[in-house]
C-alpha cells in the first residue's frame, strides 16, 4: 500500500531539488544554449538567404556579361563590316578616279591629236594650195608660151563666156 | 498520435545513431545490472548444515523498488554491505542520526491486535532509542513497542526528512544534470554559434525536439517560450533519472521516477503551471462550455473540474507505472535463476532480462517524452485563444 502513497520527506526533498535545478537550469543554461542555437539559426537563415542573393546576382551578372558579349560581337560585326565596306568604297572610287584620270588623259590625248591633225591638215592645205599655185604657175606659163596657145586659150575663154 | 510516434521514431533513431557509443555504454550498464541484482538476493544455500532460507521473490522485488534508508550494495541478509544514510526527524525538535541504528538495531516483536499473528520489526539502538523501523517507515515507539492492526502499525509518525536512496539518487541525478548541461552550455559559450560537437551534439537534438516537436508544436507560436525551459527541466529529469534508474550500481538503480511521491510531484507542477496560465478561453471552456445548453452546466462544471484533476493524475500514474513495472519485470526475470537455483537458467533468464533492459532504455527516453510532450499539449490547452 505505501508503494502508491506520497512520502512526505521524499516530496519535500524532490521539490527541493527539482525547484533549485529548474532556477539554475533556466538561468544558467537554457537560456545560452537556446539564445546559441537561436543564433545560429539565424546566422545560416542568413547565410541561405545571403547565398540565395548571391546566386541571382551572379544570374544577372552572367546575363550582363552575356549582353555585353552580344554587343561587342554585334559591333565588331559592324565594324567589319564597315571595314569592308570602306575598303570596296575605296578601291571602287580608285577605280572611278583611275578611269575618269585616263579618260582625261585620252581625251587630252585626243584633243592634242585632234588639233596636231587640224594643223597638219592647215598645213597641208598651205601647202597643197602653194603647190597648187606653183603648178598653176607652171601650166599658165605653159599654156602661155606660144601666141598660138594664147589665142587658143582666149578663144577657149571666150567660149565659155558666151555659153553662159 | 501517429506524428507523435513518428517524432519519437526520428528522434531515436537520430539518437541511435549519433550516439552509438552512448548507446552501447548504456547497455553495457544495463547488462551489468543482473550481476548486482543477483548480489542483492539472498544467499542460496552455500552454507552447509544451516537451513536454506527460503526465496521470496516478491520481497526482494518490492524491497528494492520501494525507498529505503540504506545503501544496499551486495551480500545477503546476514552478510550485506550497505552504507547506512542519514535519518533526520523532526519530533520535538531536529534529530539526526545514522540508519545503522536502525538496521542493527534490536529486533522485536509484536502481536496484531487484529490478526493476532507476530510481526517482525526492527527498534532502533543508540540516538534512535525512542524510533522503530517497520517497512523501511519510521514511528515513534508507544509503551516500548509498536501497535499493529490489520498488519499496519498505529504509531505516530515523526516527520521524516531522511536523506533516503531515492533523495541521494535524486541530487545525484540533479547534480549529473547540472554537469552536463553545464559543460553543454560553456561549449555554446566558448564557441558561439558553430555546429554542435561532442556533448552538445547528443544534448542539441534532443533541447531542439523539445522546444520544436513538443512545446512550439502544441502550445501558441506566441507564447510557447515561457514554457520551454519548464519542459526542458522535466524532460531532462525524468529522462536522466530513467536512465540512472537502469543503472544498477551505487549511485543508479534507485527506482527514484518510478516512485509514486517524485512522479506526483512533477504532475502537481504541470498542473500549477496550467491552472495558472489559464486564460479566460481556457477556464470559459470549464465553467460555461460554449455551446452546451444552461441546464447541463450543473453536470458539465464537475466533469470539467475533475477533468483539470485527472490529466496531470494519469501522468502521474504513467511514469510511475511504466517505469516501477520496468524494475519488476528485470527483477522478476532475474529471480527464475534463484527460484530455481540453478545457474543454466540464466541461459533463458539473461536474454530476456537484456531485452527488457534495452526495451527499458526506450522506455526511459519514451516516458520522459511523454510526460513532456502531454504538459505541453495541457499548457497548450490552457493558454489557446478562441478562434470560432
Amino acid at each position: 500500500m505505501d508503494l502508491i502513497l506520497p512520502d512526505f520527506g521524499l516530496l519535500f526533498w524532490t521539490g527541493l531539488v527539482f525547484i533549485i535545478l529548474m532556477f539554475i537550469l533556466t538561468k544558467f543554461i537554457w537560456k545560452p544554449i537556446l539564445s546559441s542555437v537561436n543564433a545560429r539559426s539565424e546566422k545560416i537563415a542568413e547565410a541561405l538567404e545571403m547565398a540565395e542573393k548571391t546566386k541571382a546576382e551572379m544570374k544577372s551578372l552572367q546575363a550582363a556579361n552575356e549582353n555585353l558579349l552580344k554587343e561587342a560581337r554585334a559591333e565588331r560585326d559592324a565594324i567589319v563590316k564597315d571595314a569592308k565596306e570602306t575598303a570596296t568604297k575605296m578601291v571602287e572610287d580608285a577605280k572611278t578616279a583611275a578611269k575618269v584620270e585616263s579618260e582625261k588623259v585620252v581625251a587630252a590625248a585626243r584633243q592634242t591629236i585632234a588639233s596636231e591633225k587640224a594643223a597638219a591638215i592647215a598645213e597641208l592645205k598651205t601647202q597643197v594650195a602653194s603647190f597648187s599655185i606653183e603648178i598653176a604657175e607652171k601650166i599658165v606659163r605653159t599654156e602661155l608660151s606660144s601666141d598660138a596657145k594664147q589665142k587658143a586659150l582666149a578663144e577657149k575663154m571666150a567660149g565659155d563666156i558666151n555659153l553662159n | 498520435m501517429r506524428q507523435i510516434l513518428k517524432a519519437f521514431n526520428r528522434n531515436t533513431r537520430a539518437m541511435a545513431l549519433k550516439n552509438r557509443i552512448n548507446y552501447v555504454f548504456i547497455t553495457l550498464l544495463a547488462i551489468f545490472s543482473f550481476s548486482t541484482v543477483m548480489a542483492n538476493t539472498p544467499e542460496a544455500g552455500h552454507e552447509e548444515g544451516k537451513k536454506e532460507e527460503k526465496f521470496n521473490v516478491g520481497e526482494m522485488i518490492m524491497h528494492h523498488i520501494k525507498d529505503a534508508h540504506e545503501w544496499h550494495l551486495w551480500g545477503g541478509h546476514h552478510n550485506s554491505t550497505s552504507i547506512y544514510l542519514p535519518v533526520i526527524l523532526i519530533d520535538g525538535g531536529l534529530k539526526t542520526f545514522s540508519s545503522s541504528h536502525f538496521y542493527h538495531g534490536t529486533p522485536a516483536s509484536s502481536i496484531d491486535h487484529k490478526t493476532q499473528k507476530p510481526v517482525d520489526y526492527m527498534v532502533g539502538v543508540g540516538p534512535a532509542a525512542d524510533y522503530a523501523m517497520f517497512h523501511e517507515k519510521i514511528y515513534k515507539l508507544e509503551g516500548g513497542e509498536l501497535q499493529f492492526e490489520g498488519g499496519h502499525p498505529h504509531n505516530v509518525k515523526p516527520l521524516d526528512f531522511s536523506i533516503t536512496k531515492n533523495v541521494l539518487s535524486l541530487v545525484f541525478g540533479a547534480t549529473l544534470i547540472l554537469i552536463v548541461m553545464s559543460s553543454v552550455a560553456r561549449f555554446y559559450k566558448k564557441n558561439g554559434a558553430v555546429a554542435p560537437r561532442g556533448l552538445a551534439k547528443f544534448i542539441e537534438p534532443l533541447i531542439l525536439m523539445v522546444r520544436d516537436d513538443v512545446a512550439k508544436s502544441n502550445i501558441d507560436k506566441h507564447k510557447y517560450h515561457k514554457y520551454v525551459p519548464y519542459l526542458l527541466t522535466i524532460f531532462f529529469f525524468i529522462f536522466f533519472n530513467n536512465l540512472l534508474g537502469l543503472v544498477p550500481i551505487i549511485p543508479g538503480g534507485a527506482n527514484l521516477t518510478g516512485n509514486i511521491t517524485v512522479t506526483f510531484f512533477l504532475a502537481v507542477c504541470t498542473l500549477l503551471v496550467t491552472v495558472f496560465s489559464g486564460n479566460k478561453n481556457y477556464w470559459g471552456h470549464i465553467f460555461a462550455t460554449p455551446g452546451v445548453p444552461l441546464a447541463l452546466l450543473p453536470i458539465m462544471i464537475p466533469i470539467e473540474v475533475v477533468g483539470i484533476l485527472t490529466k496531470p493524475f494519469a501522468l502521474m500514474v504513467r511514469l510511475f507505472a511504466n517505469i516501477t513495472a520496468g524494475h519488476i519485470i528485470v527483477l522478476a526475470l532475474i529471480s527464475i535463476i534463484f527460484l530455481n537455483k540453478s545457474a543454466a537458467w540464466g541461459a533463458l533468464s539473461v536474454p530476456m532480462a537484456l531485452f527488457i533492459s534495452v526495451l527499458e532504455l526506450l522506455v526511459a527516453f519514451l516516458q520522459a517524452y511523454l510526460f513532456a510532450m502531454l504538459s505541453a499539449l495541457f499548457i497548450g490547452a490552457a493558454v489557446e485563444e478562441a478562434h470560432h
